[in-house]
């Protein structure tokens, strides 16, 4: 009960938030709250730190911006080729390094994301050092203007909406329940008869078929697609993000992408400028050593302590 | 026939680094018998376990299951044949509810492990099922207690109805005893007992007296080696058993 009503509030902001402030903003917001999602779906619930993870968001956005830039498709069909694509990366990806364990299969995603990293930076077709520029937003299914940023902010809410609720299905479904089991204890799961790198590798795959979808509405947002989101930093921010905001829980990632993504806006603009990334790995480290849970995950504790 | 036998091990042996574990060891559990493989600390019970359900693999010899080499099988392929373990250290998802451990085994014969997309609603119609295997064990009333918070002897006996869940024809159990309290020790032998009605079960068990009270057979390890195998009666009057073995622990076999 409690938590519908939560969910239904939160919709209703989201619905008038455009008027309130700038949309490209909450664009980028919910662009890099659902990459976070994808994310936690692997670390938080399977407990797989990947640090590559840009990879697939970076790959989502220039396959979608290469299809909506070279062949007419409708904004839609853009977006699904991009995640389809990333989708597909991250299955060998996920083949390659799901056997690995710890700071192994860490290592691993770091060194495939990099080998991608490359093949963009010298690949014909992405620009290089410049990136793809002036990708066109198109028609919604053939009939709603996108480039209307209005329009725009109420579709990425759609795919916004879609990602995480997929998430949320997935943590609460069956196949969840096994990767939980894995998580609490792999030994276990696999006496039970669970093989449970099949597991982890279908875990990845959703994981970074969302990140694609993430990185293809971005693309389309911003009409760009860039190295930047390919570099390793990147597969940093959203380890941050994540931390900051409360791994393992529902709602973390998307404060923890909030919280990032509008500090970096706001110091951005002012003197602090120089100084984003100084601020940023400080409050990562106060993070880690203060706040294990996270914003979200902190939250919950004072919640149980007082009304638990 | 080898049919009588549910499990056999042919010459299995495991080294580590030129140290040998398990050292020869040839094992035949007939079926329908509770079989005990004891020795002292280091024996090498844990590396067999290890090695029959491939957490390990065996450097060489042969696992027959049922007369088919599982030798080359991987954990979770074994598992679904019907051998399922247990393990030294309690094997418990910590912070799944009772019933939900329970339920993740029962859920694999299900074939929806894979399904992401569905609502794990379509899990509560193994509930009914999940309940009476916790009665069976006495865990009946805390069917929606967090597991972390069971008492040791508890968690056991959890592990226990987990494993029976899954129906397995042979169950490794490794010290279902170990580190309890008398009390809990005789409820948790009473549960091996019932549980061994229509199965056969091989356990790694310190306590003598559980082992006179449950074991048809005993295997005793040493240094890696079978030492010699046989009934309670013939294996305790064993002069070299009482040396490496019952010696250290006769205070136990009176207690
Ligand atoms: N993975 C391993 N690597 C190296 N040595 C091991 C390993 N597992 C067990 N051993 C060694 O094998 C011997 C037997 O151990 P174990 O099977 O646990 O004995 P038990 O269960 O009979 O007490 C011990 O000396 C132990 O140190
Ligand atoms: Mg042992």
């Amino acid at each position: 009960m409690k938590i519908s009503k939560l969910y239904i509030g939160l919709l209703g902001v989201a619905l008038v938030a455009p008027f309130v402030m700038y949309p490209v903003l909450l664009m980028k917001i919910l662009c890099f709250a659902l990459f976070a999602c994808a994310f936690n779906l692997l670390l938080g619930f399977v407990g797989l730190l990947s640090f590559g993870h840009a990879v697939f968001l970076g790959t989502g956005g220039y396959v979608t911006g290469y299809l909506m830039m070279n062949t007419g498709l409708t904004p839609e069909l853009g977006i699904l080729g991009g995640t389809v694509a990333a989708a597909l990366l991250g299955a060998i990806y996920g083949k390659l390094s799901v056997k690995r364990e710890g700071i192994y299969f860490a290592m691993v995603t770091l060194a495939l994301a990099q080998l991608m990293f490359f093949v963009f930076l010298q690949a014909p077709f992405t620009g290089g050092e410049d990136g793809m520029q002036g990708i066109p937003r198109g028609y919604l299914f053939g009939l709603i203007d996108l480039s209307d940023n209005l329009n725009m902010y109420y579709f990425v809410l759609a795919v916004f909406l879609f990602g995480f609720w997929l998430i949320n299905r997935t943590v609460h479904s069956p196949f969840g329940q096994v990767l939980k089991a894995i998580r609490e204890n792999e030994p276990r799961a696999t006496s039970l008869g669970y093989n449970v790198n099949d597991y982890k590798w279908v875990a990845f795959i959703i994981s970074a078929a969302l990140s694609g979808l993430a990185g293809s509405t971005k693309t389309l947002v911003f009409q760009l697609a860039s190295l930047t989101d390919v570099h390793w930093h990147m597969s940093g921010e959203v380890v941050l993000m994540t931390l900051l905001g409360g791994m393992g829980t529902i709602f973390g990632p998307l404060v923890g992408a909030a919280a990032v993504v509008g500090l970096q806006n706001f110091l951005s603009g002012g003197e602090l400028g120089n100084y984003v990334h100084i601020i940023m790995g400080l409050i990562f480290i106060v993070c880690v050593l203060a706040f294990r849970g996270g914003i979200v995950g902190e939250i919950q504790k004072i919640v149980k302590r007082n009304f638990g | 026939m080898s049919a009588d036998y549910v499990l056999e091990t042919q010459n299995l042996i495991k080294e580590f680094k030129g140290f040998t574990a398990v050292d020869d060891v040839s094992l035949k559990i007939q079926r329908g018998h509770i079989h005990a493989l004891i020795g002292p600390n280091g024996a090498g019970k844990t590396t067999v376990f290890n090695l029959l359900t491939k957490f390990l693999t065996p450097t060489s010899g042969k696992i027959l299951f049922n007369g088919n080499d599982i030798t080359s099988m991987k954990s979770a392929a074994i598992a679904r044949r019907g051998v399922v373990r247990s393990f030294q250290i309690s094997a418990v998802f910590p912070h799944l509810s009772v019933l939900e451990n329970v339920r993740v085994a029962l859920q694999r014969k299900e074939g929806n492990s894979f399904h992401f997309w569905k609502s794990d609603k379509v899990l509560n119609r193994l509930d009914d099922r999940a309940v009476e295997l916790l009665e069976s064990v006495g865990l009946g009333d805390f069917a929606g207690a967090k597991t972390v918070d069971l008492s040791y002897g508890r968690k056991r006996a959890l592990e226990i109805a987990t494993t029976l869940a899954l129906e397995p024809e042979l169950m490794l159990l490794d010290e279902p005893t170990q580190g309890m309290g008398h009390e809990d020790v005789d409820v948790v032998a009473d549960l091996i007992k019932r549980v061994s009605k229509d199965r056969t079960i091989l356990m790694v068990e310190h306590n003598l007296h559980v082992v006179s009270k449950l074991a048809d057979q005993i295997t005793v390890l040493q240094r890696g080696a079978v030492l010699t195998e046989g009934d309670y009666e013939s294996v305790s009057a064993d002069p070299r058993v009482q040396e490496a073995y019952l010696g250290v622990a006769a205070d136990e076999v009176q207690a």
